[in-house]
């Protein structure tokens, strides 16, 4: 019972990283109808802004975190400027392939910057676990599951209270119509892609301390957080949380209790599963776009 | 007149290696022409039906390693009594099965992938090919995983006078490529003038009108999905029995990509394309070999990719085709193809 419990809060820690992970690709692929190739890149991205500020530059690890959700929201609001804006009529497939690119280029610009070697971001809370009831929880995991939950709210607050987050549902409904009642689309655009790339940037850096960084830690991300996505049905922001959850109770239980070797694979199946079953995603409410 | 310079070019590339008889410029050439198969192959996917499938090594994965196992021999413990042992078959029988597997898996690919479209299928390609990708690193018991099939045997051939002889001379090697690439893009150029062929076309150009007119789509596309798997299957033989040790990175995303590329840049729906684009990326990486670092490399490949796509989206051939006009099958693509579900 006591594996079981240890299980499920492990799945959970990660469940809720997972979650910022698919919101900010789902809230792309939504309002944008992007599908970021580049997602994971900026998960790594996000790692390497931790490693080298910390580790290289003894700075504070939370103003690490802080500057790396900052440089992710720079760097994902210049793609979207620089290249998106010249291409958002063109069709849902080259605009795949062009993030694709975005993908190999920053892969490759961090295995020539910080080799292929891992890297290790020392973590700024003590080592030894806390244990309630059996649970064995080290306060690094705790953190990280406190500050995706303050993110979490904190996205959903942006978005179900602000006027930007008016602007980007209305956007998310129907384009025309948002311009029509004096919406800047390509501001949204530019400011949705920011967003979505700062998540993933910001749970890169919260995950630092965790895991190792390499250079193709991006890789993995990008297609968990399809996974997550296709889960949740593209475009659908409270399905992408939940599928967060779901995929990564979904791993830890399975790597668990039936293979460690597949556990990354379990992802995938997941995916060919949903596609075969119910292709509109588990959580979907909206019709499915594609 | 077309088939005539068809036969001029081809006789040219067959006389290279007499012409030009250096090892490395052949070696290197015929392992441009293995990628060039399997771009033509993905090319009847991704031009011809406009299904953007990033799947695609997957089929040159299984064909590699099914027709090396075959060829090897293995035995794998299946959970029953007695554990299937698979006797060393003939390296021609072994290299057939490998087509046979792979259309086999472009089959079941079709069936639950093309009951989705756009996005969502091309999640579902990439995550197939990662699930083989993961069964090749971890079925140890028969692929080895990351140790490699190592002294896979080369095809051999009966030439007249010369008895059995085993093609491992760099200049074998590159006609067996040679005629490979011959053939397939001989199929691929007869399967889209075909009655299917057309009906493929006209399903990437408005699937909802094709499926009006009483186009059997979703039968069109496994049609489709099975040949260009079957053909990607064929490559990944000629890749194990050439290169003669495969490990399970031929499943990596990177070869789905460089095989896009070459199409892209080549030209998607041209039957020149992937062999122009194939020539290309498949030569750049020797040229630029040594000049810069291999991550350079790759974001060269990345940018190029980009540029293309932004100031050359129909690709290199249609580009500079003007004069040669009427070798061209395709017909021009609304941006608008989109949304059509299944």
């Amino acid at each position: 019972m006591d594996q079981f419990l240890q299980h499920l809060v492990n799945g959970t820690v990660l469940g809720a990283t997972y979650a910022l992970l698919g919101i900010g690709l789902t809230l792309i692929f939504g309002i944008m109808k992007v599908v970021n190739f580049a997602h994971g890149e900026l998960y790594a991205f996000g790692a390497y802004v931790a490693y080298a500020l910390v580790s290289l530059l003894q700075m504070d690890y939370f103003v690490a975190l802080i500057l790396a959700a900052g440089l992710g929201l720079l760097l994902g609001a210049s793609i979207e400027f620089l290249l998106l804006r010249r291409c958002r009529l063109e069709n849902i497939d080259e605009v795949m392939l062009i993030m694709i690119g975005v993908m190999i280029i920053m892969q490759n610009a961090e295995l020539l910057a910080w080799g292929g070697v891992a890297k290790v971001v020392p973590t700024p809370f003590p080592q030894e676990s806390i244990i309630i009831g059996g649970i064995y929880l080290s306060p690094t995991r705790l953190f990280v599951l406190g500050a995706a939950i303050v993110l979490l709210l904190a996205f959903y607050l942006v978005i179900e209270r602000s006027r930007l987050g008016l602007a980007m549902r209305a956007t998310f409904q129907d384009e025309d119509a948002a311009r029509i009642v004096g919406v800047n689309v390509g501001r949204i655009y530019t400011l949705t892609f920011g967003l979505g790339s700062s998540l993933a940037a910001i749970t890169g850096a919260l995950l630092a301390p965790v895991f190792v960084v390499t250079p193709t830690m991006g890789d993995l991300a990008s297609l968990k957080a399809f996974a997550i996505v296709i889960l949740g049905g593209l475009g659908n922001i409270r399905g992408a949380a939940l599928g967060g959850f779901a995929l990564a109770l979904i791993e830890e239980f399975g790597a668990a209790y039936i293979s460690t070797a597949y556990r990354d694979a379990i992802g995938f199946l997941v995916i060919l599963a949903v596609m075969i079953a119910r292709p509109q995603g588990l959580f979907a409410a909206r019709e499915r776009v594609g | 007149m077309r088939r005539l310079s068809f036969l001029v070019i081809v006789a040219a590339l067959a006389l290279l290696p007499v012409l030009w008889p250096d090892p490395y410029l052949l070696s290197v050439v015929a392992a441009a022409g293995i990628m060039i198969i399997a771009a033509i192959s993905l090319n009847l996917l991704l031009g011809f039906t406009g299904q953007l499938s990033l799947g695609h090594a997957a089929f040159f994965g299984i064909g590699a390693y099914t027709s090396a196992l075959l060829s090897l021999g293995f035995d794998v413990d299946l959970g029953f009594s007695s554990p299937l042992v698979v006797a060393p078959k003939p390296v021609w029988v072994a290299f057939a099965g490998g087509i046979v597997m792979a259309s086999l898996f472009g089959w079941l690919l079709g069936k639950v992938a093309f009951r989705v479209r756009g996005a969502y299928f091309v999640i579902v390609t990439i995550s197939f090919a990662q699930v083989m990708r993961m069964v090749a690193l971890n079925w140890v018991d028969l692929t080895e995983g990351p140790m490699a099939l190592v002294s896979i045997p080369p095809l051999s051939l009966w030439v007249p006078g010369e008895g059995v002889v085993r093609l491992v001379s760099k200049a074998s090697t590159y006609w067996l490529v040679l005629a490979a690439g011959v053939l397939a893009y001989v199929i691929v150029a007869n399967l889209v003038r075909s009655r299917i062929g057309r009906a493929a076309i006209a399903l990437r150009e408005n699937e909802v009108l094709a499926k009006s007119i009483g186009i059997p789509v979703t039968r069109c596309l496994i049609v489709f999905s099975v040949l260009s798997a079957g053909i990607a299957g064929a490559a990944g033989g000629l890749y194990a029995h050439t290169v003669r040790i495969i490990d399970p990175d031929v499943f990596l995303f990177i070869y789905t990509i460089t095989m896009v590329i070459m199409v892209i840049a080549g030209g998607k729906g041209t039957l020149a394309g992937p062999v122009v684009g194939g020539l290309i990326f498949g030569l750049l990486p020797e040229m630029l070999r040594g000049v810069v670092a291999p991550e350079v490399q790759w974001m060269i490949y990345g940018a190029l990719m980009i540029l293309i796509l932004l100031f050359m989206p129909k690709g290199i051939v249609p580009a500079f085709g003007g004069l040669l006009k009427r070798g061209r099958i395709s017909v021009r693509r609304p941006s608008a193809t989109q949304g059509a579900s299944s």
